[in-house]
């Protein structure tokens, strides 16, 4: 029924109320998704007066500007928190998609030795957590309070992911990898040669999962960072948007200079903050319509 | 990293089972393990390598930390550490028990788990349905990639949205405003924090939910539809004929799933509100282990707690897949 786009012959035509009530609900909840993230893009942009007109909230900026990206990219604050946060992304995703795709494939021969054991250790994880008093004593015992590697490692590898790979590594044909043995290859060379050529689509999907994760992160900050000056953009975010704190440079920096209205500036750093976020999402996106995701689930 | 094959001093990993020689007495056999475990040892050693990164990020992550749970049994000063504080047997457990706040912190989770299972459990599967009685691939594929985009926003992000919209000076309250009407800011409101917290958790993930409903909906064999539709029954018979029992088993194991984690609500989701509604209507017990220990310096007793609720998630997660697998479905190990 969903394969096709045609109306199968047994298939009823609907009544036209009951097609006008369909796209009424579809088109209510597409609304409901897309309306806040369009105002809040839209804020950014306003004006001071287009903010006064509105009452607060923007649809359409009558007199668009870029005056509350550059107070913040100008305040330093932000744009540090941007830095941290691309920086934490970038090594947390190499290191994370490189122990990821070096274990799955250890664990995707058959007869490995204790591979069955190192298996199950991985996936007994996803049924339980330490939790948070016992990590963050594990944290301060290994003395990386306040460093930026409690970003990372604590959340090195996901057993999800890890399952998903290994189960993709376990659909390529033996008989590439034997002819390859016959060739005299080793198990590293067979992994860069033939096996992750063959699996750059799930490798994407999975580096995307681990980049939007750390990204998104903020409660290891706020758990293992003291030093506010460190914390990535989500929990900057947090600290001037939820909570309300007046960000340095909204203030104005001369006298015949009026400050971009608070209320852009804020929406500012949350558009700041999706970007990244809505840059990958078309490429995450194409991979779930292609089942490649499910597919190695299932698997 | 070249490698001939007739260097591998092990026989291929294919035989890796065979029986070790007959001959010989139980000394000799012990012997013959011990230097075959060698030799499958060096036979994989660069596998084992690739694997060991890995391995020590789950031992040192997941299970070293669970040794920290003996600051439960402590009365715990960081200064000193937990091979120093005090052993103190159950006392923070019964610390716990007459905490009103644990209780209160207990109720809380236990209501918003059950909020999510009535409004936000049924939620995907009726968009799946809706959706897959669209004809038109193209309207269907439209909704389903805006749909799933809040999966990936961020909770600071999604709260901030969410201010935006219904808060002090969000966009509802504007409308009110307009309208002469008393205006209510609902983000602070105590009486209507799970509500809201169930709205966000649909808003965020019930378009990410339907992927598996609707790969279960593919899943249904059409000739079922055609059949039934030629034997008469209408649209809504075969919804309850055919459709539904066609989304049975998995609605009946992502169910038993969520049950497992009964005790578990989306604490990023949480920590970033509760300071606005205040612990009475915000505090749930991941919080209440973060805001009595790691802020309030009550080790001993969040301890116990955090002790308490992972050993009952963990035994309610056991369980829900010993059902799962009654069932007979495959749960989420085997």
């Amino acid at each position: 029924m969903i394969a096709s786009n045609s109306r199968p012959p047994w298939l009823e035509r609907p009544t036209v109320a009951g097609r006008a009530l369909k796209l009424a609900v579809l088109a209510v909840v597409t609304l409901a998704v897309v309306y806040p993230f369009a105002t809040v893009v839209a804020t950014s942009l306003a004006s001071d007066q287009d903010v006064l007109d509105s009452g607060g909230l923007v649809l359409i900026p009558r007199h668009p500007n870029l005056a509350a990206y550059s107070t913040i990219l100008q305040g330093g604050v932000i744009t540090h928190a941007v830095l941290v946060s691309v920086g934490v992304t970038l090594v947390g995703t190499l290191l994370s998609l490189a122990t990821t795709v070096a274990m799955a494939y250890g664990l995707s021969r058959r007869g490995v030795v204790g591979s069955r054991p190192i298996l199950l250790i991985a996936l007994f994880t996803l049924m339980f957590t330490p939790g948070i008093i016992p990590n963050y004593l594990l944290v301060k015992q290994l003395g990386l309070l306040n460093n930026y590697a409690s970003l990372i490692l604590p959340v090195l590898l996901n057993a999800f992911n890890l399952v998903v790979l290994r189960g993709f590594f376990q659909g390529i044909p033996q008989d590439l990898i034997d002819s390859a043995r016959m060739d005299g290859a080793g198990d590293v060379r067979i992994l860069t040669t033939i096996v992750l050529p063959l699996s750059k689509a799930v490798l994407a999907v999975i580096a995307l999962f681990y980049a939007v994760s750390y990204w998104n992160a903020f409660f290891n900050a706020l758990l293992y960072l003291n030093d506010s000056g460190k914390w990535p953009l989500q929990l900057v975010l947090r600290l001037y948007v939820l909570q309300g704190a007046p960000l340095p440079g909204t203030v104005a920096l001369s006298p015949d200079m009026a400050p971009p209205p608070t209320q852009s500036v804020q929406m500012a750093v949350v558009v700041i903050a999706l970007v990244p976020i809505l840059l990958v999402y078309p490429f995450l996106q194409r991979y779930f319509t292609r089942g490649v995701l499910t597919g190695a689930i299932k698997g | 990293m070249k490698r001939v094959p007739s260097v591998r001093a092990a026989p291929a990993r294919s035989l890796e089972s065979a029986a070790p020689p007959a001959a010989g007495g139980a000394a000799a056999a012990g012997a013959w393990r011990r230097r075959s475990l060698l030799a499958l040892l060096r036979r994989d050693r660069v596998m084992l390598l690739l694997i060991l990164p890995g391995l020590v990020y789950f031992v040192l992550f997941h299970y070293v930390p669970l040794l920290g749970y003996v600051v439960a049994f402590e009365d715990y000063v960081p200064f000193i550490g937990f091979v120093d504080s005090t052993f103190v047997g159950l006392d923070n457990f019964q610390h716990m028990l007459a905490d009103s706040q644990f209780w209160q912190a207990l109720v809380n989770t236990l209501e918003i788990t059950l909020l999510q299972l009535v409004f936000y459990f049924p939620a995907p599967i009726a968009l799946a349905l809706l959706l897959s009685s669209v004809i038109s691939s193209g309207v269907r594929r439209f909704v389903q990639s805006v749909v799933y985009l809040p999966h990936f926003i961020s909770w600071v992000v999604i709260v901030a949205l969410f201010q935006q919209m219904l808060g002090g000076a969000g966009v509802l309250n504007h409308l009110l405003r307009e309208l002469g009407q008393q205006p209510i800011d609902i983000m602070t409101a105590p009486s209507l924090f799970k509500p809201l917290v169930t709205a966000q958790v649909i808003w965020k993930d019930c378009g990410w939910g339907t992927i598996i409903f609707l790969a279960a909906l593919l899943n249904i064999d059409a000739s079922l539809y055609e059949a039934s539709a030629v034997d008469g029954a209408g649209r809504w018979q075969r919804l309850w004929h055919v459709t539904l029992p066609g989304i049975m088993p998995i609605t009946i194991l992502l169910l038993i799933l969520r049950l497992g984690e009964a005790l578990t609500v989306n604490f990023q989701q949480i920590i970033l509100q509760r300071d606005a509604v205040g612990a009475g209507a915000g505090e749930v017990l991941d919080t209440f282990v973060y805001f009595h220990g790691i802020i309030g310096g009550d080790w001993g007793v969040s301890a116990a707690v955090g002790l308490v609720k992972g050993i009952v998630a963990a035994l309610l997660v056991i369980s829900a897949n010993r059902i799962a697998h009654a069932f007979g479905q495959e749960g989420l190990y085997q």
